[in-house]
């Protein structure tokens, strides 16, 4: 079943569902990304709470005028004004007034969205309203789509996708270094007015399938989880279309396998599983890796302790320390050093006087800025450096 | 009237703004209703080194800002060689303060140091062997080639200013403008800056630096320019760094130490 759905072969609507999700997520991973980069991931909460009194607003203008309130572009040309409205007043209290644009959005999001629960509730009264089923944009609804909805979505995701790969340098370059940006004659203002439309048209595009209310998973957590992944800004762009498209399609196909499964929520949670999975899996930013990495340090720094105290004829206390040299088999139980160990103490003994003969060498001192008190002084040091390095040592025991 | 006198010296090109390459007049800034910079003239020399000094608060890193327009400004005219910003933008680099950007950004060394060709690469040109090859040869000036491939996160302080400087380079620039540079780095980086900042000088481009260890002043750079809001004294170290227009810029808040190297 779940292969079926995997490879399209679920019947019609699942096919569009599922290559709507896909393109959706694709173009939200990719927007979303620059979002975040930009620091501005919590705009996409004010913008897509802020597109609900205008979708109510555009089903009940074309009731009025006798028309069918249902159709998906009227609906989302609606939804895209009001959330133009919200992202204006959010700009304009931020920059009119001394409100923090947290405080802004905060304010934005809740009256917009209260004031399109009121307007929902007003339609649900009405006699045309009650069919219409508006509250379903809040979390998506897939089943009854349409091949035109699934054109307008892939088109649209399409449209948004070249466009915010078309601006990725200067989109970057003003989310690094804004003032650098500016002097470079970016309109760094412009910019991001246009990269808050994508997110706009993201949302909107995305109202049939994940919802006002979802759309801002979407857009942050593949970007989030894409950023465990690489160091590399375009390269996170890159994961994060992907985890996004990814999400998209097996959500969607997932949905399709059992009657009733919501799937704009089984799309975020697929996308939260790609993001716990970069969270502890990632190398070098993941959770595992960085307590791999912590542990690795420990082990060393308490077996080279051990083996200085061990060469310098003191008894071993620290219990780690002192499982760590048995282990090795340079420690007996009692505390005696092995051969092993009475071999590798005096390696590291003379490794540590090496060190500190390095600091006072002329012409050498700058490289004893190496010394991390774990590294060996024979592999930052080339054999005829260790040698002029050692004659200095006996010169200096002579005198 | 003597304040006036004290920014006199032959090498003033007095009013000539088409040879300046930043001339300000009449410059104010403000910041929710109070005045970070009031009114101030800047006539900055073509080909020489000059330290923006003050004390805190004063207005420096202000000042440049307004005058690169990141900052709005509320009253006064900048000209960069008798020109407007917009067309002289080409001529012109900056180095921000580096506590000004979050280097935990996904970005390596190479990277920051490319975006100092965006001028020439644009939204659409591709980025080709020659432009690498120039990043790499920015980085070379500041001893930073080894560090290309770098997480910015993981330098220290003194190499993420190198590597801004190596941004700016880039650009090939006329007028430098940087915002204290030597602000937290180690002694070898100031070196290297100051070094690469006299070649640029040598070469007949133009430097400006908001500057804050007054003991640095006499040997690093040729002008000075007196800034606490307004403008106090400007033109050569010698006429315009005393003791006098010291006083006048810090008043009670220069302690003795500072005075030290100036005397």
């Amino acid at each position: 079943m779940l292969l079926d759905a995997l490879t399209l072969q679920l019947g019609y609507n699942a096919v569009l569902v599922t290559l709507g999700a896909t393109a959706l997520g694709v173009a939200a991973g990719t927007v979303g990304a620059f979002l975040y980069l930009r620091k501005r991931a919590l705009v996409s909460d004010a913008i897509s709470h802020a597109t609900l009194p205008g979708l109510a607003l555009a089903f009940l203008v074309a009731v009025a005028l006798g028309g069918d309130g249902r159709a998906l572009p009227l609906l989302m040309a609606g939804s895209a004004l009001s959330a133009w409205a919200g992202l204006w007043c959010v700009g304009k209290l931020t920059r009119a007034t001394r409100l923090s644009e947290d405080a802004a959005i905060g304010a934005v999001l809740s009256v917009f969205f209260g004031f399109g629960i009121v307007l929902l509730t007003v339609i649900q009264s009405l006699s045309a309203g009650r069919q219409a089923g508006l509250e379903s944009f809040l979390l998506g609804a897939t089943a009854g789509m349409l091949r035109a909805d699934a054109l307008v979505i892939a088109v649209g995701g399409a449209l948004v996708l070249l466009a915010a790969l078309a601006l990725r340098r200067p989109f970057l370059m003003t989310a690094f270094d804004e003032g650098y940006a500016r002097v470079q004659g970016i309109d760094t203002a412009r910019l991001d007015l246009v990269l808050m439309t994508l997110v706009m048209a993201v949302t909107v595009v995305g109202l049939k399938i994940v919802g006002l209310i979802l759309i801002v998973a979407l857009l942050i957590i593949p970007a989030v989880a894409a950023r465990f992944w690489s160091n590399h800004a375009p390269r996170v762009v890159l994961l994060s279309g992907l985890a996004g498209g990814l999400s998209g399609y097996l959500g969607a196909a997932l949905s399709a396998t059992a009657p009733d499964l919501p799937t704009g929520p089984i799309i975020v949670l697929i996308a939260f599983g790609l993001f716990a999975l970069s969270l502890l899996a990632a190398p070098g930013r993941g959770v595992l890796a960085a307590a791999l990495r912590h542990r690795r340090l420990q082990h060393r720094v308490h077996l080279r302790q051990g083996l200085l105290a061990l060469a310098h004829g003191q008894p071993v206390y620290e219990a780690l320390t002192r499982r760590m040299l048995r282990g090795a088999g340079l420690m007996r139980a009692d505390g005696v050093p092995t051969d092993k160990g009475r071999a590798e103490a005096a390696r590291v003994l003379l490794d540590e006087s090496r060190w500190q003969a390095l600091r006072r060498a002329e012409g050498l001192a700058s490289l004893a800025a190496r010394d991390d008190g774990l590294t060996r002084i024979d592999t930052i040091l080339t054999p005829d450096q260790l040698a002029d390095l050692d004659a200095r040592m006996s010169l200096q025991e002579v005198r | 009237m003597s304040l006036e006198l004290a920014t006199r010296d032959g090498a003033r090109i007095a009013e000539d703004l088409g040879r300046s390459p930043l001339a300000l007049r009449g410059l104010t800034v403000s910041y929710g209703g109070e005045a970070a910079v009031f009114s101030t003239d800047m006539t900055v020399a073509p080909g020489a080194m000059t330290a923006i000094i003050g004390p805190n608060g004063a207005g420096k890193s202000t000042l440049l800002k307004a005058a690169l327009g990141i900052v709005p400004s509320l009253a006064g005219q900048v000209t960069f060689w008798g020109q407007p910003l917009q067309t002289a933008r080409a001529r012109i680099a900056y180095v921000p303060q580096r506590a000004s950007v979050d280097w935990d950004f996904p970005t390596q060394v190479l990277d920051v140091v490319i975006m100092g060709l965006y001028r020439e690469l644009g939204i659409f040109r591709r980025l080709r062997a020659r432009h690498i090859a120039r990043a790499m040869d920015c980085l070379d000036r500041v001893g930073m080639r080894d560090f290309a491939e770098r997480q910015i996160g993981q330098l220290s302080g003194g190499q993420q200013q190198r590597v801004f400087l190596a941004r700016a380079l880039a650009q090939e620039a006329d007028l430098y403008l940087l915002d204290e540079p030597f602000a937290g780095v180690d002694a070898a980086t100031e070196a290297a800056i100051i070094a690469v900042l006299k070649d640029l000088r040598d070469a007949g481009r133009t430097v400006v630096a908001v500057h804050h260890d007054l003991s640095t002043v006499e040997t690093y750079f040729d002008r000075v320019f007196l800034l606490n809001r307004r403008p106090v004294a400007e033109g050569t170290v010698a006429a315009a760094f005393t003791q006098d227009t010291l006083q006048a810029a810090y008043g009670g808040r220069l302690n003795e130490g500072a005075l030290v190297g100036t005397a």
